[in-house]
């Protein structure tokens, strides 16, 4: 592996010591608390001596870990091998100008992106406000009533579509044979070939159809849904109602992929008769990143809301009866229906989704159909002056306009735009260009001089007047108020202020590892030469990117010990769906077809039954033991049982109770003895990294959670990534690309080759700056930062589980199910108690209901460690007041938490207890006071009376 | 917690109780204390034919998504169209206003295979 640069120079002030929380004296302090000698000792006397990584990890010239200062350096000679052109390729991707006010103040803002998906709403209305606009100007501009909180990308929100629409299908119980999804042939390729991908698992058959054809000469047997894109790929802007009427008529439901900024001109799916619209906010500020992060919208009509796919934003309200909002229809969600769902999404593009809807918060209707008008003239200046040259260009259009060229003509013009520094799309039919909000005059005449045109000043109006948009957008108040920077920069901050962030204190989420993300990492995201790049662009203008993908790729192979690696999944989720398909492929390729049965233990997360079922398997449940460990007893009887069939196993590792299981080697032994693989879930990675390396634990193909063991912040809920590595024998069969030039086995699992390629650069600055002997040590401070926590309050809370000597892994769960006996005090009053203490509560009931799940990371130092113990020993006390009768059992600090400025201020005060101790029970609060905006948030009533667009003002 | 004895149960936590030619179908008092309170049931449409261990309804709390079994063999004859606005009828009437489905067509011999209240009641010793 080569680093780029050759000296070693002495470390002054390590990345490390930054990154780590506790200075070598606190870690000494805490393991005398454990009655340890040394993080080695610890490390021998956690983790089983079978599995334990005797040695390090090769990260070759970035073994020895850079400064700060040297990582940025060496990574802008990385970026500067990016070449930077002007990209008018389209295909779902355009330029777009992010505003520097919310660039700073948003994207690159730790107040905004490290928070992780909101589950407390009470400390989190900031980004549920921006994500409720961001559902509202979806709805507007897509004339569709309710809209998710963000999707991953384009494609994969289309092969969402496709599920929807299947599980909509009336005739679906009657039909036999394989259900039918039409595609259009003129939506972009990525989208066919995901949805082709996706389809197989689902026993799908997919067929493109012409969407210019007679809706008779469509063949609609057996058809549950239709895809369309609109405008077309190639740019044309067709009436889509005929064939809509079509499938209307013959039963099946309609989804069109679309454009945000084409929808404030042309008249929006909704008002066509489109069941479903999808597409990317991407154009909406978001840089193109060579293919992420970006949110991808979801949108439907109200009978379908339950079979959305996604989180979504619902008002509610407080207990004051204030308007709140938080997620809403949660029951949808995979980690409650378990192997009955059909989907495996768990996230947002949070981050990104507000950033999109910020931007047309800052331009407003107003401005947005300027952009679009502006666009579109262009389009029309260009699309005359071909014209006029004697070029064959398509006749309606928004954005693109495609000329037909023979391949000779094309391969010409585009060389000739390269000299230039512009990139064209090459399609079958010639050369396709998409303009977008940055492109200038001068840009114009470029394009236009590269096929020999001369751009007059009239154009043509491409936009077909029977499809313009007569409808009104963006009306509601939160559009139309912000547009001085002065007024902008303070709603961003208003926000910002309502949501408890990493910056604010530690997010001690269990599962989640809500670790540092340090500035150095994320400065170079929003450098042009990561963040312009269009994922398409040709080879040899991504060198730099390509560095940054290879050695990511050999350091992520040695962390884990395995041989491939594919960098493309955009979450968790869809690694474990990836690496699932390529168990399922490589068993399909020894003519295995009947190896289908997956077993997943009780404690899984769960997404991996859903990511089963997504990968044509059949899931098959294991019991677990008193320990919490998989009930090996069981686990062989099934895997016995299902020999013949067996295809995988799905392991968490550590366990998801938080444990060094030492089974895990007979486990995997015996599923391999079966005929089966082993995947492992990489969640809880960050106990593991430099200690043991998950294929000495027998697994044959695992997902690394980026944003978690590697530093990618959260977003609010959003972005993540989750590339999966895997043993030589599965590398032939992980995700291919229809982009890349090597054909693959496996069909794409996200829209763009390299997923959320301009985040990958944080993780990669985060293991050059610590090193082999850094990243290890990462783990064995939250190893020793969860067992001090665990330790400190065994007294109140004991800890459900513990692995061997009686320790836990990198997390522990804390047992509340006493206090709800004694003192009637449920879960939620203690996370909603701890807010006003100033904390975010720790996982929620998860994996074991009564209980709550603590992950400090290594990132927390014993200081705030402390903080946290402190406040959890005095929500103990009050607990035990309730007991003992000196507080109420329904009026008490605890069940009326948490508690706001507002009801504390206010004049009336009927509780019975004071209004100090409900918002200053420490010394610290009355320093430094973090207030939750709302009360205590009745999620019932929100469920009941679905509301996920902006309210009107007068309910506030 | 009341449970009716003109009602027959299954482990599962639904009753049955006998109307004329139709079978009554709900879930039991111990059933929605523990699914919470309701805010949606998803009903199925008459004319369908149910078996145990086929789903009849979904029943969704804030923060569980669960299956109502089919109980006995027959066929949806009616189901509880009140409970689209009013879900929580489950919770406060489980055995009246908050029946869920009217089966037709049930074999009295299947009805006899099913727990009786004081077989039920046993069941739930010690979680009440």
């Amino acid at each position: 592996m080569h680093g780029g640069q050759s000296e070693t120079r002495s470390v002054i002030s390590g990345f490390e010591s930054r990154h780590i929380g506790p200075g070598s004296s606190e870690q000494s302090a805490m393991l005398s608390v454990l009655g340890v000698s040394s993080l080695e000792s610890l490390t021998e006397k956690v983790v089983p001596k079978s599995i334990r990584f005797s040695g390090s990890i090769d990260l070759g010239d970035y073994s020895k870990p850079r400064s700060e200062s040297e990582t940025l350096e060496l990574l802008h000679s990385i970026a500067s091998q990016n070449k930077v052109f002007r990209n008018y390729i389209g295909c779902g991707y355009y330029n777009c100008h992010t505003p520097t006010v919310i660039l700073r103040n948003v994207l690159e803002n730790p107040g905004w992106y490290t928070q992780y998906t909101p589950y407390q709403p009470e400390i989190s209305q900031g980004r549920l406000e921006a994500l409720l606009n961001f559902q509202t100007m979806v709805c507007d501009l897509t004339a569709l009533p309710v809209a998710n909180a963000s999707l991953l990308d384009e494609a994969t929100a289309a092969a969402e579509a496709m599920t929807l629409s299947v599980q909509a299908w009336k005739k679906g119980e009657e039909y036999t044979g394989s259900p039918t999804f039409l595609v259009s042939s003129q939506c972009h390729p990525q989208t066919i070939s995901l949805v082709r991908t996706r389809a197989e698992g689902l026993g799908i058959t997919v067929k493109e159809v012409d969407p210019s054809s007679a809706p008779s000469q469509v063949v609609w047997d057996g058809v549950f849904g239709l895809l369309l894109q609109y405008p077309y790929s190639n740019g044309e802007i067709v009436d889509p109602r005929p064939i809509i009427d079509a499938a209307h008529s013959a039963g099946a439901l309609v989804t069109v992929a679309t454009d945000l900024l084409a929808l404030a001109l042309i008249a929006p799916p909704g008002e066509l008769g489109a069941d479903i619209a999808v597409g990317s906010a991407q154009r909406f500020g978001v840089p193109l990143g060579f293919g992420g992060p970006h949110a991808a919208f979801f949108a439907t009509k109200d009978e379908f809301k339950r079979l959305m796919p996604g989180r979504i934003i619902g008002v509610s309200k407080d207990n004051a009866g204030n308007p709140a909002l938080r997620l809403a229809l949660q029951t949808r969600e995979q980690h409650i229906r378990r192997e009955k769902a059909t989907r495996n999404i768990c996230t947002a593009q949070a981050l990104l989704a507000n950033i999109a809807s910020m931007f047309a918060v800052y331009h407003g209707p107003a401005g947005i159909k300027a952009i679009a008008e502006r666009v579109a003239s262009m389009t029309g200046r260009l699309g005359a002056a071909l014209s006029k040259s004697g070029k064959s260009v398509t006749k309606s259009g928004f954005d693109t306009i495609t000329v037909t060229l023979s391949p000779s003509d094309a391969a010409k013009i585009v060389s000739k735009a390269e000299a230039l520094g512009i990139n064209l799309r090459v399609s079958d039919v010639g050369v396709g260009i998409s303009l977008d909000e940055t492109v200038t005059d001068s840009d114009l005449n470029d394009l236009a001089g590269v096929f020999g045109a001369s751009l007059g000043a009239a154009g043509d109006d491409l936009v077909p007047a029977t499809l313009r948009r007569t409808s009104k957008f963006l009306t509601h108040p939160v559009f139309n108020s912000y547009h001085s920077e002065t007024e902008f920069l303070r709603y961003c901050r208003k926000l910002e202020l309502r949501d408890l962030s990493l910056a604010i204190s530690m997010i001690p989420l269990g599962s989640c590892t809500m670790k540092l993300n340090a500035t150095t990492e994320m400065i170079p995201v929003t450098w042009k030469e990561f963040g312009a790049l269009h994922p398409f662009a040709p080879r040899n203008q991504w060198d730099g990117y390509a560095k940054v993908f290879t050695d990511l790729e050999q350091m992520l192979a040695s962390i884990t010990g395995f041989h491939g690696v594919s960098l493309q999944p955009n979450s968790g989720a869809q690694g474990e769906y990836a690496g699932l398909l390529a168990i399922r492929n490589y068993h399909l390729s020894r003519g295995d077809a009947h190896r289908t049965v997956c077993l997943i233990p009780k404690s899984a997360h769960g997404t991996n039954p859903a990511s089963a079922v997504m990968a044509g398997m059949k899931v098959v449940v294991v019991d677990c033991d008193e320990n919490g460990n998989i009930s090996i007893a069981d686990l062989k009887n099934k895997a016995n049982e299902h020999k013949d069939n067996l295809a995988a196993l799905m392991a968490t590792y550590p366990s998801t109770h938080g444990v060094f299981e030492e089974g895990i080697i007979e486990i995997t032994k015996h599923i391999h003895s079966c005929g089966g693989q082993v995947y492992m879930d990489g969640a809880n990675l960050n106990a593991l990294v430099g200690l043991v390396r998950p294929i000495d634990i027998g697994a044959d193909v695992c997902h690394i959670n980026l944003h978690k063991t590697f530093c990618i912040p959260h977003g609010g809920g959003g972005p993540g990534m989750g590339p999966i590595a895997c043993a030589k024998h599965l590398t032939p069969f992980l995700p291919g690309h229809p982009m890349m030039s090597a054909a693959a086995t496996t069909g794409p699992v996200s829209a763009a080759p390299y997923g959320s390629a301009s985040i990958l650069v944080i993780s990669w600055a985060y293991i050059v700056m610590m090193g082999a002997e850094g990243l290890k040590r990462a783990s064995q401070v939250a190893i020793l930062n969860a067992n001090y926590v665990a330790k400190s309050l065994e007294g109140d809370f004991p800890t459900l589980y513990r692995g061997q000597n009686g320790f836990v892994a990198h997390e522990c769960i804390l047992d509340l199910r006493e206090y709800k006996k004694t003192a009637g005090i449920e879960v939620d009053d203690v996370a909603k108690r701890l807010m006003d203490y100033g904390f975010h509560a720790p996982t929620v009931s998860w994996p074991v209901i009564g209980t709550i799940m603590v992950e400090p990371t290594e990132s927390e130092n014993k200081r705030e460690l402390d903080r946290f113990v402190a406040a959890m020993k005095a929500i103990a006390n009050e607990a035990k007041k309730i007991v003992r009768g000196e507080y109420d059992r329904l009026d008490n600090p605890l069940k009326g938490a948490p508690h706001t400025a507002k009801a504390v201020c206010s004049d009336e005060w009927n509780r019975k207890y004071s209004r100090d101790i409900a918002a200053f029970p420490t010394a610290e609060t009355r320093d430094s006071k973090f207030w939750p905006t709302t009360g205590r948030i009745d999620g019932n009533f929100g469920d009941r009376n679905l509301v996920c667009t902006c309210p009107p003002l007068d309910n506030y | 917690m009341e449970f009716p004895s003109n009602c027959k149960y299954t482990k599962d936590h639904e009753w049955v109780r006998v109307e004329g030619d139709t079978c009554v179908v709900g879930i039991t008092e111990f059933a929605q204390s523990e699914l919470g309170e309701l805010v949606f049931v998803d009903l199925p449409s008459a004319g369908k034919s149910v078996s145990p261990g086929s789903t009849l309804c979904v029943v969704e709390s804030t923060k569980a998504a669960s299956d109502v079994y089919a109980p006995v063999v027959g066929t949806v004859a009616e189901a509880n169209a009140a409970l689209k606005d009013s879900p929580s009828l489950v919770n406060t009437e489980p055995y009246t206003g908050g029946w869920m489905v009217k089966l037709s067509g049930v074999a009295k011999g299947d009805l006899d295979k099913m727990l009786t209240v004081d077989q039920y009641k046993e069941l739930l010793k010690g979680r009440i």
